[in-house]
């Protein structure tokens, strides 16, 4: 059962991590993406006025998911991950993350609910460019399935 | 863009490599998404698809094909899609526009999966649309 006295936690910035553009690439085709996406066509991305490959509007989650494995690993949390499926998710985006864009995160819990057995737990998560500019917020609840 | 418009409809398969695929480039390696045994041992039917994994193929052909930007997406789960070790998973992808503002629009982004809608209050916001 997760600790519900990590509501209000901040965790630690990561990163920083750096976007390749063979990763929005990647990340892309993962997630059914076409050969002229703007994802992964420097072509078409730089038609679409980029200079470079540009994310996937879900990409965010991979530093959402940076953030997220600090709870996973925190021992106060007690987050069993084999036991989360996912709620919902969000993301706001400021302008787009590019290729060679040097991003960090921060992500905070905002709170932890219980209902019918399971406990849900939700996440905002920010994610900060190199000028440390906020460029999107993830907003995230997973659910813990009771057992 | 106009209200009431289909921007797509589109069929997706996902298979077990997809899920291994997507597990690699979002570092999401939770074991539901390829381990049977752990599917069950946690009380789930089988070994579902990530959540973002239908997210993100969800929108893909509106990003791909209409060159717009994503300001917000946000989408509830609320079905899972089960993926079979033999026969994948059989999705159908769409899109209504339903709100159009200045340089703006909303969509309705629809995923349906056995007869059933798997993302509920599923919308976006497009820039240059």
């Amino acid at each position: 059962m997760v600790n519900p006295e990590i509501i209000g936690k901040t965790y630690p910035r990561t990163g920083p991590y750096l976007v390749g553009r063979e990763k929005i690439k990647e990340f892309a085709l993962a997630t059914f993406h076409s050969e002229n996406s703007p994802s992964v066509s420097l072509e078409a991305s730089q038609k679409a006025g980029h200079s470079d490959l540009v994310a996937p509007p879900t990409f965010a989650i991979v530093l959402q998911q940076q953030s997220l494995e600090m709870v996973i690993e925190d021992p106060e949390a007690e987050l069993d991950f084999s036991r989360v499926v996912h709620g919902d998710q969000g993301f706001r985006y400021q302008r787009p993350i590019v290729a060679g864009d040097k991003l960090t995160s921060e992500l905070s819990v905002e709170s932890v609910k219980e209902l019918a057995g399971n406990q849900m737990i939700s996440f905002l998560t920010k994610i900060f460019d190199a000028n440390n500019e906020v460029i999107a917020e993830a907003t995230s609840t997973l659910v813990v399935r009771g057992g | 863009m106009e209200i009431g418009q289909i921007v797509f409809d589109k069929k997706l398969h996902f298979t077990r490599d997809s899920l291994v695929r997507y597990a690699g480039a979002s570092g999401d390696f939770n074991p539901i998404h390829y381990r049977d045994d752990i599917a069950q041992q946690v009380g789930l039917p089988g070994v579902l698809a990530h959540g973002m994994l239908t997210m993100g193929a969800a929108i893909s052909p509106l990003f791909d094909e209409l060159g717009v930007e994503v300001i917000d997406y946000s989408v509830r789960f609320s079905k899972p899609v089960l993926v079979d070790a033999h026969g994948g998973a059989e999705l159908n992808v769409s899109a209504e526009v339903v709100e159009v503002e200045e340089g703006k629009a909303k969509l309705a982004i629809k995923a349906v999966f056995n007869e059933q809608t798997v993302m509920a209050k599923s919308f976006a916001w497009v820039k240059n649309a």
